[in-house]
């Protein structure tokens, strides 16, 4: 009974999460400016993430988590990176 | 054999609602992404998903795998912490580039530089 | 004490991460305070002047009022996105004038009213003390003020200054 109750939930989950991922990426796709761009990329860090943490959890291992993490971390880098590109044109003054 | 059989009953069911509600909102966040038209209004489409969107997934694993593996596992929480902490700045930055990078090309519709206090609050 | 540990909340925070990350036993133990000892010199090495929180007791009712938040403002943005284009909502820049200058504060109330879904810090000068907000729902612009004016910024107030 708690087996289909979780495999239904992580399942969906799955897929919801997934289908956050690929509307995330339309508008990486569709921009218009680069800021748009940036955001959303930080964005679909967050959603992946969160999609390897449900993945982990549905196969009950604790290895998918330090994937999660690696991600959480270097997303936040690279988004701060590129924000303080579009800022100021270089990212080390 | 699986490993969510070993899950009892009053653990999956909040596990499973919390999976549900963290999923729905990061949904939630993203439609809101491809739906929003303006780039300050996509600003807030993400903090959905990391606020309650990654919450209620990183509790629900915390849950189950405290449950798993009968020791308290919160090694998840620090993916929690480090979203919670980082997604505002990520935000501030992005906010402040599009704003200096829409003002030298003087769009319409920006707040005025400081210095002056709006109207309203004199 | 205060040259041994020099951000003594910085440093606890650390050896409480660090153990989260693993599993607990007392190698991890002095391993973690040894690794947060040393990244508290560093960061006295980069950044010179500690934060001071001057009344702990105020911190959990910021947290509690936070939380409310943050479960509020998840279920109005969540059902505004919903009905976009039909519920006619309009989004708005505010600009609001600020009290706090204690640096620690103000990003503090950074981090709370950008974590906190329907708001987003813009933009804040530091010589006018005039922050400025976008806040996604137009029609809750004086809402917000009174959340950021009445609410956040005299705890924090007081938790700092």
């Amino acid at each position: 009974m708690s087996e289909m109750i979780l495999t239904i939930a992580l399942g969906y989950a799955q897929v919801t999460l997934a289908l956050a991922g690929c509307l995330v990426g339309t508008r990486i796709l569709r921009g218009p400016r680069a800021q748009d761009r940036v955001l959303a990329l930080d964005a679909l860090y967050v959603s992946i993430m969160l999609l390897l943490v449900v993945t982990g959890m549905r196969l009950g291992t604790a290895f998918f988590f330090e994937a999660a993490t690696v991600i959480a971390i270097m997303g936040f880098v690279t988004s701060v990176a590129l924000a303080k590109f579009l800022f100021r044109g270089e990212v080390i003054e | 054999m699986s490993p969510l059989q070993a899950v009892p009953l009053a653990v999956a069911i909040p596990v499973a609602l919390l999976v549900v509600l963290g999923s729905t909102l990061t949904l939630i966040g993203a439609l809101g992404f491809a739906r929003l038209s303006t780039f300050y209004d996509r600003l807030h489409a993400p903090t959905l998903a990391t606020s309650w969107g990654t919450g209620g997934v990183i509790i629900a694993s915390a849950l189950m795998f405290t449950v798993l593996e009968g020791r308290p596992v919160v090694h998840e929480f620090v993916i929690g912490i480090c979203i919670v902490v980082t997604t505002p700045v990520t935000l501030m930055m992005l906010a402040r580039a599009a704003l200096q990078r829409d003002r030298s090309e003087g769009a319409d519709g920006l707040p005025a530089t400081g210095g002056e206090t709006p109207p309203e609050d004199r | 004490m205060t040259r041994l540990i020099p951000h003594p909340v910085l440093s606890t925070t650390l050896v409480v991460l660090w153990l989260m990350l693993t599993r607990f036993s007392l190698g991890y133990l002095i391993l973690g305070t040894a690794l947060s000892l040393v990244a508290g010199w560093a960061m006295s090495a980069l950044h010179p002047s500690t934060p001071h929180v001057r009344r702990w007791a105020v911190v959990p009712r910021l947290v509690l009022v936070l939380f409310w938040d943050i479960i509020r403002s998840n279920l109005a943005v969540a059902r505004l996105l919903l009905t976009e284009g039909r519920n006619g909502r309009r989004s708005a820049f505010v600009q609001i004038p600020l009290t706090i200058t204690d640096q620690t504060a103000l990003g503090f109330l950074a981090m709370i009213l950008t974590a906190t879904p329907g708001t987003a810090w813009v933009e804040y000068e530091t010589d006018s003390g005039i922050l400025t907000l976008h806040i996604f729902d137009g029609s809750e612009v004086q809402h917000y003020r009174d959340v950021v004016g009445k609410i956040y910024e005299p705890m924090l107030m007081e938790i700092f200054e």
